[in-house]
């Protein structure tokens, strides 16, 4: 069946339709990891966007459902080249087509993405509509068609991806209460490989009902949307920023942690979605491949060098990648140390929390 | 961290001659590394024993020695220039060896030389088997469970213990020489001994077999400050057991999920981490296909067959920025050169897939197995690209020129299911064809899986393609039909054949449907950001991206294609060449080609390069787009050549020389009018169609004669004829091989063979020197050894040949390059070939008389004189030095292919000595090619009737030299009768010991075997000589080449060799 991608600039990709038929109006941004489809389908942070894959060929190795980063499929829409005929993996246990029906996710294949992804990167991130009625395409009602598409504005997404209650994860180890703002699941298996016991709490918790637990440490997720958009929860995370307890802060967290302590956040033309960009550590001058996907970033020179200092930036476009909070147990990054998708070189970041949770417990049993 | 300032004077070691499993590769590595040096200001030395390189051009490097790359030869280089650091990781495992015995020796430490890019602790890390396997096990990075052995017994006991079957790798080898799976105690004991001998250092390691396992490579960059990244990873899609380079290798992995992708990933930045590796470095791992078990295989820490095709794959220039490492820049220091925007530290991203397949020499070696193992067996490659697998992979097929347009090439249909499943057992060339004949018989899947391997998803993409061949044959061909065809890369011409319509149908059906190629970019970084690099590849079904700007005027550059025995790495010299020259005119080059090992596919050569296959319809979709003003095919070898007409068809102006005047100098009848006009004799001969045609002719002529299909590369199917019987069988063989041009039949005369290349700017001409070859015609001039200038011909005949060669360029109104072979008899010249446009020996040329030929054949394309350009027309003065050419063999390489020499050539690429004596030029030519001679003085020496003679001498000459000399029966005894001191060996049928167990005893230098001229068939002889040359015995077939060893050896003794910067001379 044939499917149209139409984009509020009036562009009109036509090609075929996978998944679910339902019409759909989304914010369109592009990815451009080779692998781990899996992974960006069920991160949430993906919530209120549909997600177009660069690398033409996907579904190759089929779904392994173990890969999935939370319990269910978030972009509102999926937009590929091609989609394999076959799943070719020991683990794979469905097709992707068969998965973007089951989770309700409507896409379209054929198109040339390329030419998708280059008018993104030109005119920057816009809204676009995936559907399967030709008439929207008549000169009568394409006027209006793009006016709704133009229209469609992403709210609250935060609420509807986050946990609806606090859940456990068992461990021996340090306490870490995670506040989920749309936690992709290898946050908490991260920590909890390091032996963590992971609390999972739901975005808008207050701070106080967190810290009456004593958490020896906290952990901010990534999420999907507008940072500013979380008035709320900026204010429960001042609080915990007062707290001492020694906080790590990943993309969204990042960005929430800022915007708690002063700092700015603005939206990036077309984001950094992909598991190729390099990062700077600051203090050691090394690079590492990050997993990334923001479409927001933190204006480093709105953070009061008082409170923060950057840790990592942006090889290719120097923009923030991180906050070292002065005289804090504070450390926050915009990139994706838990990777699922992408590379791994970072997860030495969660070693570090974790080490930061045992230093600062010392020093509160020697009653530093 | 800034670049390193007290590195001001840089040794680049080259590879060498071309031979398999060490290509032009290094030539592209090096070449970009040496021009990545010089941006810095850094004094680029350069030594490479190979003339046919860009690398020795002077252009490239400030002082150049085509010297042989041995140990001493390096240590007065390094005398003489006094370099204050060697980079040794661009020159292949041959650069890379020679390095580490110069660090070992504690010669770099005494001249104060330091190596960069890489350090002899790294190198022996990676490449000494022992090392590396407790490097791995140090930082429990899995390899297959495995043993070095320095003998039989403990591989015998090891495997044992491990069960068969067994891989068998030498450490220090080339393309995994002397390598090899055996199945059994026999086998391995076989594999084994011969692995021993060609390690340098006599290890082999024995191992378990993951054969069957996914084979998957990662190209890794590392800097001082140790950063890592991944350039590009890629899947075989045979898997293991075939050697990468004989493989079909997709980019990226395609079957490999995030988890996997990223745990070997992450394994290879481990491995360059630990092994500290600064540079460029290849990890090769296999992968269980059906759990996360996987083995490191194999690491290279150096550029790399593997890091060229990913540079191209990419667009990242991993030789380049290994350059920029080795002086102590930093990852994020050094721009991407495609977007500009980025960094190096920046992970390409790709939006495309990219194929390569290997072009393999079974059409050259008709007696070589087929079969593939983990013995590379390849001479060359091609890459395409697409947005798809199954485009990629067709238009892969048809760049390998081998007469494969579609998977349905070869013709398996006659097999039955039973057979077919029979066929899939062979792991050879073919089987990706029968894989695809089983799909068309309905084989399932599963079972073409279970026997081969292969992913199941390469099997669908082949499924795919099947399809499509049913589909066309059976539906209407509707748009959508024939948009989906293309969009799988049919070409017209494939999809015209199954829905029998013509090609020109269903071009003129797409014109109609507005079905066109499209072009996209390639740009490292999936279009995140704009790149300024114009790099393309085509594909149905996109938005072109092209952008045309008509300032100045537009020329197309048309490749050579894959690397073949007859075309070699000096038409990519050629191609570059012209490209430079027409970019300094001011024209907007263009390039076409499809070889990823070579410099003219390097992103910044030509102003803008299309990665395509080299077929007529591939070509006109660029025309269509691009509308040059001309193309030049004079440089492409015959790949170019070929196009003409085509291009002629599409409205392109041919540069240079006409097309009509190319077709007369391959039409025997307009040649031979020609001839005639010019009053210039050839041999008598006759132009035949039939069999019963050819015997006649050869009757008329008398024997031998010379036997050749006509419009061929390389002496292909050429033969010298002594009988009818041999008539008869060779032109079975040519027919055989697709064959609709005439047969020549032509009278063989025994004289010296004359070669000249010259340049005519339609009034006059150029002829920067005269080479003359050391063998007597019948041998092919690639496989000659080639002397400029020509020591033994008369100057009457000198005069001669500038004579003729003037007449016949202007009256084959040449405007550009000529290469004319003649032969001299007794001053009488004859013109045996004319071939209006660049050859084979035009960069060797160009070096030792230090005239730029192809520049100047460019300028006078464009409208120069060469007085112009200021050159003096004619014959030019020698050169002080004599330059001797050298062919060089990969007969090892390649189980069951016949070692003697005859008019088809067989090498694979030369070396070059120079010198003020003929005697050290050729000496150092021979040391060169690897005849290191002598070790042990012993020799066998036999020769049919006629040669009886001339074996005398040449006996007598070894024997002065000390030679203990074996020969058979008659060879022995007329040796002993006229005095020659030799000792009688039983033939091979005969009783031991005999002369296997002589070559088996492994003191043999030499043997000199003389078949007698027309179709061997003399099983012994073919035996001697495969045997000789798999336990590294020099072979020689030729009494001419016998004469030149024994003079380069006759005085060598106390000779100190003297190198010689070529970027010195001056014509």
């Amino acid at each position: 069946m044939k499917a149209f991608l139409i984009l509020e600039d009036g562009t009109i990709f036509t090609g075929t339709s996978i998944g679910s038929k339902r019409e759909v109006i989304s914010e369109i941004v592009f990815h451009t990891s080779m692998t781990g489809y899996l992974e960006i389908l069920t991160d949430p942070s993906y919530a209120g966007q549909a997600v177009v894959m660069t690398y033409p060929l996907i579904g190759n190795y089929g779904i392994c459902y173990q890969d999935m980063e939370s319990k269910t499929l978030w972009p509102d829409g999926y937009i590929v080249r091609e989609l394999s005929r076959v799943s070719s993996n020991f683990r794979s246990e469905e097709d992707i087509q068969t998965i973007l029906i089951k989770y309700d996710i409507p896409g379209i294949c054929g198109i040339d993405t390329r030419a998708l992804t280059k008018i993104l990167r030109e005119k920057g991130t816009m809204n676009g509509m995936i559907t399967t009625d030709e008439t929207c395409l008549l000169e009568s009602k394409i006027e209006t068609v793009k006016k709704r598409i133009k229209a469609y504005c992403c709210k609250g997404v935060v609420k509807r991806v986050t946990c609806k209650e606090k859940k456990v994860l068992k461990g021996e180890g340090f306490q870490v209460a995670l506040l989920d703002f749309g936690a992709k699941d290898n946050i908490a298996r991260s920590l909890h490989k390091r032996g963590c016991e992971v609390t999972i709490y739901p975005a808008e918790t207050k701070a106080e009902e967190i810290l009456a637990e004593k958490p020896d440490g906290i952990m901010l997720s990534n999420g999907p949307g507008d940072p500013k958009e979380c008035i709320t929860i900026i204010k429960e995370i001042k609080k915990l920023y007062d707290s001492n307890v020694p906080i790590f802060a990943i993309c969204l967290g990042h960005q929430l942690m800022a915007l708690a302590t002063g700092a700015d956040t603005r939206k990036l033309k077309y984001g950094h979605r992909g598991g190729n960009h390099p990062i700077k550590d600051l203090q050691t001058g090394r690079v590492y491949i990050s997993s990334q996907n923001h479409g927001y970033v933190v204006e480093e020179d709105t953070v009061d060098p008082k409170i923060a200092e950057p840790s990592f930036c942006n090889v290719n476009d120097g923009t923030n990648e991180g906050l070292h909070y002065l005289g804090k147990n504070i450390f926050t990054v915009q990139f994706h140390p838990e990777a699922c998708p992408g590379p791994q070189d970072t997860n030495f970041l969660f070693d570090r929390f974790v080490n930061m949770m045992e230093v600062f417990g010392l020093k509160k049993n020697g009653g530093v | 961290m800034p670049r390193n300032s007290n590195i001001k004077k840089v040794l680049v070691i080259g590879s060498g001659p071309i031979v398999i499993g060490q290509a032009a590769e290094f030539d592209y590595a090096g070449t970009q590394a040496c021009r990545s040096l010089k941006e810095e200001g850094i004094c680029v030395v350069l030594v490479n024993s190979n003339p046919a390189t860009i690398m020795t051009d002077k252009d490239i490097a400030d002082m150049v020695y085509i010297e042989p790359l041995t140990v001493s030869v390096l240590e007065q280089i390094i005398k003489k220039e006094k370099p204050d650091s060697i980079l040794p990781t661009l020159g292949g495992q041959a650069g890379l060896n020679l390095a580490m015995e110069l660090a070992e020796s504690g010669f770099l430490k005494e001249h104060h030389v330091e190596l960069i890019g890489t350090t002899p602790e790294t190198i022996k890390k990676a490449e000494d088997r022992l090392e590396f396997k407790m490097t791995m096990e140090k930082i429990k990075e899995p390899i297959a469970a495995s043993l070095v052995v320095e003998n039989i017994e403990d591989g015998v006991s090891f495997a044992k213990e491990i069960g068969y079957p067994i891989v068998l790798r030498p450490a220090y080898t080339l393309g995994g020489s002397g390598g090899g799976i055996a199945e059994n105690e026999e086998e391995l004991v076989e594999i084994l001994s011969n692995g021993l001998r060609l390690s340098r250092v006599g290890q082999v390691l024995v191992e378990r077999c993951i054969a069957g396992w996914k084979e998957i490579e990662y190209e890794v960059m590392r800097d001082n400050a140790g950063n890592c990244i991944t350039v590009c990873n890629m899947e075989n899609l045979d898997p293991v057991g075939v050697h990468t380079g004989d493989s079909i290798v997709v980019a990226p992995s395609q079957t490999l999920g995030d988890k996997e992708y990223q745990m070997l990933r992450s394994s290879a930045l481990n491995i360059i981490d630990e092994l500290k590796i600064t540079g460029g470095c290849n990890v090769q791992f296999a992968l269980h296909p059906s759990s996360f078990e996987y083995c490191v295989i194999e690491v290279n820490p150096r550029v790399s067959r593997s890091s060229a095709l990913a540079s191209k794959a990419t667009g990242y220039p991993i030789a380049k920025v290994a350059a920029k490492i080795a002086l102590g820049y930093t990852l994020d220091e050094i721009k991407n050169a495609i977007t500009k925007k980025t960094y190096a530290s920046f992970e390409p991203a790709l939006d495309y897939c990219v194929v390569k397949i290997p072009r393999l020499p079974f059409d050259k070696f008709i007696s070589a197995k087929r079969t593939l193992t983990t013995q590379m067996k390849a001479t060359g490659e091609v890459m395409s690209i697409c947005t798809n697998f199954e485009g990629a992979l067709m238009k892969a097929l048809r760049s390998l020129e081998q007469h494969v347009d579609s998977l349905l090439s070869y013709d398996f249909s006659n097999l039955t299911e039973k057979e077919l499943e029979k066929a899939l057992y062979r792991v050879d060339d073919r089987r990706i064809f029968v894989i695809a004949e089983a799909l068309r018989k309905g084989i399932s899947y599963k079972t073409i899986h279970k026997i081969t391997k292969i992913d199941n998803w390469f099997i669908d993409k082949i499924a795919i393609l099947v399809e499509m061949e049913q589909r066309l044959k059976k539906e209407t061909l509707t748009t959508e039909l024939l948009k989906e065809a293309k969009r799988l890369e049919f070409p017209d011409s494939v999809i015209g054949r199954l829905t029998k319509k013509t090609e020109k149908e269903i071009k003129a059906l797409r014109e109609q449907y507005q079905i066109r190629a499209a072009f996209q970019m390639v740009d490292t970084c999936a279009a995140e950001f704009a790149a300024e690099t114009p790099y393309y590849y085509s594909c149905f079904g996109s938005k072109t991206e092209v952008e045309i700007q008509k300032r100045k005027k537009k020329v197309l550059v048309l490749g050579s294609g894959p690397i073949r025995i007859g075309q070699g790495i000096e038409f990519d010299y050629c191609s570059v060449h012209s490209t430079w020259a027409f970019r300094q005119e001011g024209y907007e080059t263009i390039i076409i080609n499809n070889n990823p090992e070579t410099v003219s596919t390097d992103f910044d050569i030509a102003d803008k390069l299309y990665f395509e296959p080299l077929t007529p319809e591939d070509v006109q979709n660029i025309v269509e787009v691009e509308q040059p003003d001309g193309a030049v095919v004079q440089f492409g070898g015959q790949t170019a050549i070929k196009l003409t007409e085509s291009l002629m068809k599409m409205g392109v102006p041919i540069l240079g020389t006409k097309a009509e005047d190319v077709d007369a100098a391959e039409d025997r009848e307009l040649f031979d009018k020609i001839l005639e006009e010019c009053k210039i004799p050839r041999p008598a001969g006759h132009t035949v169609f039939t069999c019963e045609e050819a015997v006649r002719a050869a009757n008329d002529l008398g024997y031998p004669v010379l036997v050749r299909p006509s419009y061929v590369l390389g002496g292909q199917g050429m033969r010298i004829a002594i009988s009818e019987e041999d008539i008869r069988e060779f032109i079975g063989i040519i027919n055989r091989i697709a064959q609709e041009h005439p047969i020549l039949v032509d009278k063989y005369l025994v004289g010296k063979e004359i070669e000249v290349d010259a340049v005519c700017d339609g009034t006059n001409i150029l002829i920067p020197g005269i080479m003359e070859h050391i063998e007597r015609a019948g041998i092919h001039s690639g496989d000659s050894i080639s002397v400029y200038p020509a020591q033994s011909i008369s100057q009457v005949a000198v005069d001669t040949i500038e004579e003729y060669t003037k007449r016949l360029a202007k009256a084959l109104h040449v405007k550009g390059m000529i290469n004319i072979q003649f032969i001299v008899c007794q001053d009488k010249v004859y013109v045996i070939e004319v071939n209006p446009r660049s050859s084979r020996t035009v960069p060797y040329i160009s070096k030792v008389t230090g005239i730029p030929i192809v520049k100047l054949a460019t300028k006078v394309i464009i409208g120069d004189t060469i007085q112009e350009l200021g050159y003096q027309p004619g014959l030019q003065k020698k050169s002080e030095y004599i330059a001797i050419k050298m062919p060089v063999f990969s007969f090892e390489k390649l189980r069951g292919a016949d070692v003697n020499l005859g008019p088809e050539m067989k090498s694979t690429g030369e070396c070059l000595g120079i010198a003020h004596q003929f005697n050290e030029a050729l000496y150092k030519a021979f040391l060169g090619a690897g005849v290191n001679l002598p070790k042990h003085r012993k020799m066998v020496l036999t020769v049919n009737d006629e040669a009886k003679e001339e074996a005398l001498e040449i006996g007598r000459r070894f024997e002065a030299l000390g030679y203990m000399i074996y020969a058979t029966l008659g060879t022995a005894k007329y040796l002993q009768q006229n005095k020659v001191h030799a000792v009688k060996i039983n033939k091979l049928e005969q009783e031991s010991p005999n002369l296997m167990d002589l070559i088996y005893s492994h003191e043999l230098d030499l043997v000199i075997d003389i078949p007698a001229q027309g179709y061997e068939r003399s099983r012994d002889g073919f035996l001697i000589r495969r045997h000789a040359i798999e336990t590294g015995v020099n072979v020689i077939t030729a009494l001419d080449t016998a004469y030149a060893l024994l003079t380069s050896l006759e005085d060598a003794k106390n000779r100190i060799l003297t190198p010689v910067d070529i970027a010195t001379l001056n014509p």
